[in-house]
């Protein structure tokens, strides 16, 4: 029997409180769940398979930086083990299920108990000094994967095989659906997806819990919250093993969809860079935010360099001077600085946040 | 059972390399309502706190209930029963007065009657219920930080100048719910400024100065001195009638 309110139950009560933000995460939710068959091509499922990832990436994050108030810079470390995990287990082991099984498990123990012992040795002191302590194990951690060649595939990182029904080869139906072939990147797209919603709905049940609140109250004040009886140490590790294992998880769903993990596109510090600009713009303490932070993000990312090229192609033929040079594609990442400054001074509390303060 | 609910005995306290509390004695006896009074500075504030274990006592002990807590953690003494209400409005406010509320019910759930006995004793809270505390006023925002600590029973309650800063229509309110609270037999220790409210609610009192205790006695006799509250609190009784 379904609940009361169905919805209610699957949000865990925290609606998105803007009618605004509540359109926009439903556009990108049919976005997401539709990408093969309304853009179909390479590029646009790749940009949709790597939101999936990246809205559970921040979402973890922001488990840690806007509900318990801790800076870590280790994020991707945790990412990088869940990759690795998977590359390991597919590269020595033969591609199948079971495989890969192993591998997500072996990673997820390891992220979560280096995230209990940093934890438990680092999370009694200052947030700074915690944040720097991450860092280190972070960096000694990618020196780590990059020189253990044998294990790892030093810098060259590992390219592998994964299960039969998600290789591109495979093919679902003999006929098409809605004029696309069912294939095995497909597929992996939909294990993506879903595995991310799920993710994101537990994440969402995680902060609105009796637990959730304890990690607000410790963010505001944790001589308060100790005060009331909570041990605070005790919750601050619990939440960074949670967000350990979330951030794992991601970086099990990008190894899956990449066939590849390298020290690049897993633990790159440029990787905790762009998460941490994804919880900023999106904002902080609110996991909605996490959603049109990677969503703007990455949308940016792929395509501000393409609209780019059109607009200085189309002044240029429009015979207006200095503007094309400007607007050229190659200066992308000039204009995409540009426009984190911009959100960050009109949307201090991030999008949601604004939206949020606008209706009430 | 002794009659003293919570004892001090010799506490010393030290922040970084200032030392606060010179040996600090005193009694909170059972059932009833003690003020510790003392200038700007004296060491209340710190008293408190260490019997928290906020800041742990570098000498001395602290018994409560017959059990020694001075080395105990915060949350072992917050779980043994005492509820601590910080100076200056100690409430989470960007949780709503219901999650805030929530917090401080360990069983996860608050007891309806005692929640409408809390809103006979607040009546703003039940009005604002879902509102972030955040967005309260100071004086609902201190009405809030008690009603935390009482939303379960407790046997002692430590709180820090609940009138600090209130509008004086809004302090009698506040004397009015401390009374209809001693009335349930609940021990409280409270640290007030405002002498007018410490003379109506003080069943003893212990005057604090320089990180010691240096006077101990029923409120009543002390509400009756003149000379000695000039003495010991630099007060005019005049003024604060």
């Amino acid at each position: 029997m379904l609940p009361a309110n169905p919805l209610h139950s699957l949000l865990s009560g925290d609606y998105p409180r803007s009618r605004v933000l509540a359109a926009t995460l439903f556009i990108i939710l049919v976005c997401l769940a539709f990408a093969p068959f309304l853009f179909p091509g390479s590029q646009p499922i790749n940009v949709a398979a790597k939101i999936c990832v990246f809205v559970i990436l921040v979402a973890s994050y922001d488990l840690l930086l806007g509900y318990t108030g801790i800076v870590s810079f280790a994020h991707t470390m945790f990412y990088g083990i869940g990759g690795y995990g998977v590359a390991i287990a597919m590269y020595n082991f033969s591609p199948t299920w079971s495989a890969m099984g192993i591998g997500v498990v072996a990673a997820l123990i390891l992220s979560m108990a280096l995230a209990l012992v940093i934890g438990l040795f680092s999370l009694r002191v200052r947030a700074i000094f915690f944040a720097m302590i991450t860092l280190a194990v972070a960096s000694a951690f990618a020196i780590l994967a990059s020189q253990l060649n044998e294990i790892t595939g030093g810098e060259d990182g590992r390219s592998y095989r994964i299960p039969e029904m998600l290789r591109p080869g495979f093919r679902l139906f003999d006929e098409p659906v809605l004029g696309v072939m069912i294939n095995g990147r497909i597929l992996t797209y939909y294990l993506i997806f879903f595995s991310a919603l799920i993710l994101f709905l537990l994440a969402l049940r995680v902060v609105n819990s009796p637990f959730g609140r304890v990690l607000q109250a410790i963010r505001e004040n944790d001589f308060r919250a100790e005060a009331l009886g909570y041990r605070v140490l005790v919750y601050r590790s619990i939440a960074n093993c949670l967000s350990a294992g979330m951030a794992t998880l991601a970086g099990v769903l990008m190894a899956i969809w990449l066939r590849y993990t390298g020290p690049d596109t897993t633990l790159s510090f440029a990787i905790m860079i762009d998460i941490l600009l994804m919880v900023v713009i999106g904002g902080m303490g609110t996991l909605y935010g996490a959603v049109l932070g990677a969503t703007i993000f990455i949308l940016a990312q792929n395509y501000l360099q393409v609209l780019m090229g059109e607009l200085s192609d189309a002044l240029a033929a429009a015979g207006i001077p200095l503007l094309p040079a400007l607007f050229h594609a190659d200066r992308w990442l000039l204009w995409l600085g540009i426009l984190f400054v911009l959100s960050v001074y009109f949307f201090p509390v991030g999008i949601v946040g604004k939206l949020r303060q606008l209706r009430s | 059972m002794s009659d003293a609910m919570l004892r001090l005995e010799g506490v010393h306290t030290h922040i970084g390399r200032y030392h606060i509390l010179h040996g600090v004695d005193f009694t909170v006896p059972r059932g009833q309502l003690t003020m510790l009074l003392g200038r700007n500075g004296a060491g209340k504030t710190t008293t408190l706190r260490t019997i928290m274990g906020l800041w742990q006592a570098s000498k001395g002990r602290v018994i409560f209930d017959d059990r020694d807590i001075t080395a105990l953690p915060t949350p072992d003494i917050a779980c043994s029963g005492i509820a601590y209400v910080p100076e200056n409005m100690g409430i989470f406010a960007d949780l709503t007065v219901r999650e805030n509320m929530i917090l401080a019910a360990r069983e996860g759930e608050i007891d309806p009657h005692r929640l409408k006995w809390i809103f006979g004793l607040f009546p703003a809270l039940e009005k604002f219920w879902s509102l972030a505390a955040g967005s309260l006023s100071g004086g609902q925002k201190q009405m809030l930080a008690i009603a935390r600590a009482i939303v379960e029973p407790r046997q002692l309650l430590l709180i820090d100048e609940p009138t600090k800063g209130l509008a004086p229509a809004i302090i009698m309110n506040m004397i009015q719910a401390f009374k209809e609270l001693k009335s349930t037999g609940v021990t409280i220790l409270l640290v007030e400024q405002n002498f007018l409210a410490a003379k109506m609610l003080g069943d003893t009192v212990a005057v604090m100065d320089d990180g010691r205790i240096v006077h101990r006695g029923e409120m009543a006799e002390l509400a009756e001195d003149k000379v000695l509250q000039q003495k010991l609190l630099g007060l005019s009784m005049d003024a604060h009638q």
